[in-house]
């Protein structure tokens, strides 16, 4: 599984931060950095919720 | 699990519900009504990006009504619920249809408020739909220059920012005295006008209106301005109304069964009546951790209150009722206006005690808290979303006002 973020639609909410903390960190320069660009299979579920409730939907899994 | 589920309003609510429901293995018919003829659509950037002519309607569809989807979805779109029948799980449309169904999602959202008196003018508009949003574009491209926005609430402002970014000529006028009052506190509601008067709009405080003039006579936008009582006129080729907006409910108004009170009335799992399940902005549902009903307007709510009746549905439909558990999220919202994101989790309000917390409200860059009765409510922040973030656990787990500031100042 690999997360991919379009960095032009982000707009550093931090939902995904707040769900997957594992994977997604806003930073104090208010962008968003990827911690894991193929996290473990185990967090599918939370990353799933993560790409649901991006308000920007600039989330996506590759498989 | 089999039959068929309607679901009533193709909106975030609607289609999370949707989606959580063949998550949850239904494999049977969903119908989804709504009376808006446009493919489903995200709300949020019809005030921003949308209104601003950057993005086209088809970069805002719903992932749910995208072809790739793969849902299984029936569209029914354009047809309007006129009326439920409870006992005979029956719902009607407009033109007579009816549509059979062993469960439903009321998902129907809600309508601006009109200012009365002025249907019907020319020039003046809600901002709702994809339709209110392309016709105010619309006008912007046409020529429109002079806006009026009448209410300053988070919609009305966020349109207001983006017409004045477009260049027009913008003026807010509201009612109330202090300025988003009501939903930010005295304290820092009237930022936000500041933050719009840094902009160049003319935001008047305490003004009543008496009317709008217009012109029949001219074509496209006859408006010509917006009566104050006392007599000035402001001047104006495009008036917004975004004086907040009420639950869609008119559809179930005498529907028995059906508990309406300032939206439709749900249990804490979100079950309006047996097999009917209601989320969004037109659902109001007993919150144990605030202690009252609480009906919610805002983006995130809707997805997760969505999915949240989606799997009390299947619960219902499965027989097992018992795993159809409590919905008592904290809220989280945000507004976009020019170079600003104002993020809040939790509840803020004029009753709240605030306090700064992390940078300086002068830099328009800050988090404050809220707190009531001894406790931490609400984390605002204005750029700072990865502090709202990790405050956020201050209001999920209740912690002590004195405390709560004190963690909040440690992450500076």
């Amino acid at each position: 599984m690999r997360v991919v973020v379009d960095f032009d639609l982000c707009e550093s909410n931090a939902v995904c931060m707040g769900i997957v903390p594992e994977v997604f960190e806003v930073r104090d320069d208010d962008f968003l950095y990827i911690l894991q660009e193929n996290p473990p299979e185990e967090l599918r579920s939370k990353i799933e919720e993560a790409v649901r409730r991006c308000p920007k939907q600039a989330i996506a899994i590759e498989d | 699990m089999d039959g068929r589920i309607v679901v009533a309003g193709a909106s975030l609510a609607g289609l999370n519900a949707a989606e959580t429901l063949r998550r949850e293995g239904f494999t049977g018919e969903l119908v989804v009504v709504d009376a808006d003829p446009a493919t489903p659509y995200d709300k949020p950037p019809l005030s921003k990006q949308v209104l601003a002519g950057t993005w086209e309607p088809e970069k805002i569809v719903l992932p749910a009504a995208r072809p790739d989807a793969g849902l299984d979805l029936t569209w029914r779109l354009g047809q309007r619920a006129v009326g439920l029948d409870v006992a005979g799980r029956r719902l009607r449309l407009e033109g007579g249809d009816e549509l059979a169904f062993d469960g439903l999602v009321i998902a129907s959202g809600a309508a601006p408020r009109h200012l009365p008196g002025t249907d019907g003018i020319g020039g003046v508009h809600v901002l709702r739909t994809l339709a209110d949003s392309l016709a105010i574009r619309g006008a912007v491209d046409a020529g429109a220059s002079d806006v009026v926005v009448i209410g300053a609430g988070f919609i009305g402002a966020e349109a207001a920012a983006t017409c004045r970014e477009r260049g027009c000529t913008v003026t807010i006028l509201e009612a109330a005295p202090v300025p988003f009052e009501r939903s930010l506190g005295p304290r820092i509601g009237p930022l936000v006008a500041d933050l719009h008067r840094d902009h160049g709009v003319d935001v008047r405080l305490g003004v009543r209106i008496d009317g709008l003039d217009s012109d029949p006579g001219r074509d496209g936008n006859p408006v010509t301005g917006v009566r104050l009582e006392g007599g000035e006129v402001v001047a104006a080729d495009l008036v917004i109304v975004g004086i907040g907006v009420a639950p869609g409910v008119g559809w179930l108004e005498g529907a028995a069964g059906i508990t309406l009170d300032n939206g439709v009335v749900t249990d804490a799992t979100l079950l309006a009546a047996p097999g009917i399940v209601a989320a969004g902005d037109v659902a109001r549902w007993p919150s144990a951790r605030y202690g009252e009903l609480l009906r919610i307007e805002h983006w995130e709510n809707a997805i997760q209150m969505g999915e949240h009746a989606g799997r009390t549905l299947a619960a219902h439909l499965a027989g097992d009722a018992d795993a159809a558990l409590p919905y008592d999220p904290v809220p989280w919202f945000w507004s976009d206006m020019y170079d600003r994101k104002i993020q809040l989790a939790g509840r803020s309000g004029p009753d709240h005690d605030v306090e700064v917390v992390i940078g300086a409200t002068e830099e328009r860059r800050f988090v404050a808290l809220y707190g009531r009765a001894g406790r931490v409510e609400g984390v605002l922040g204005w750029n700072r979303p990865r502090h709202v973030m990790q405050l956020r656990s201050l209001v999920d787990t209740p912690t002590p006002w004195s405390d709560g500031i004190e963690q909040a100042r440690a992450l500076a």
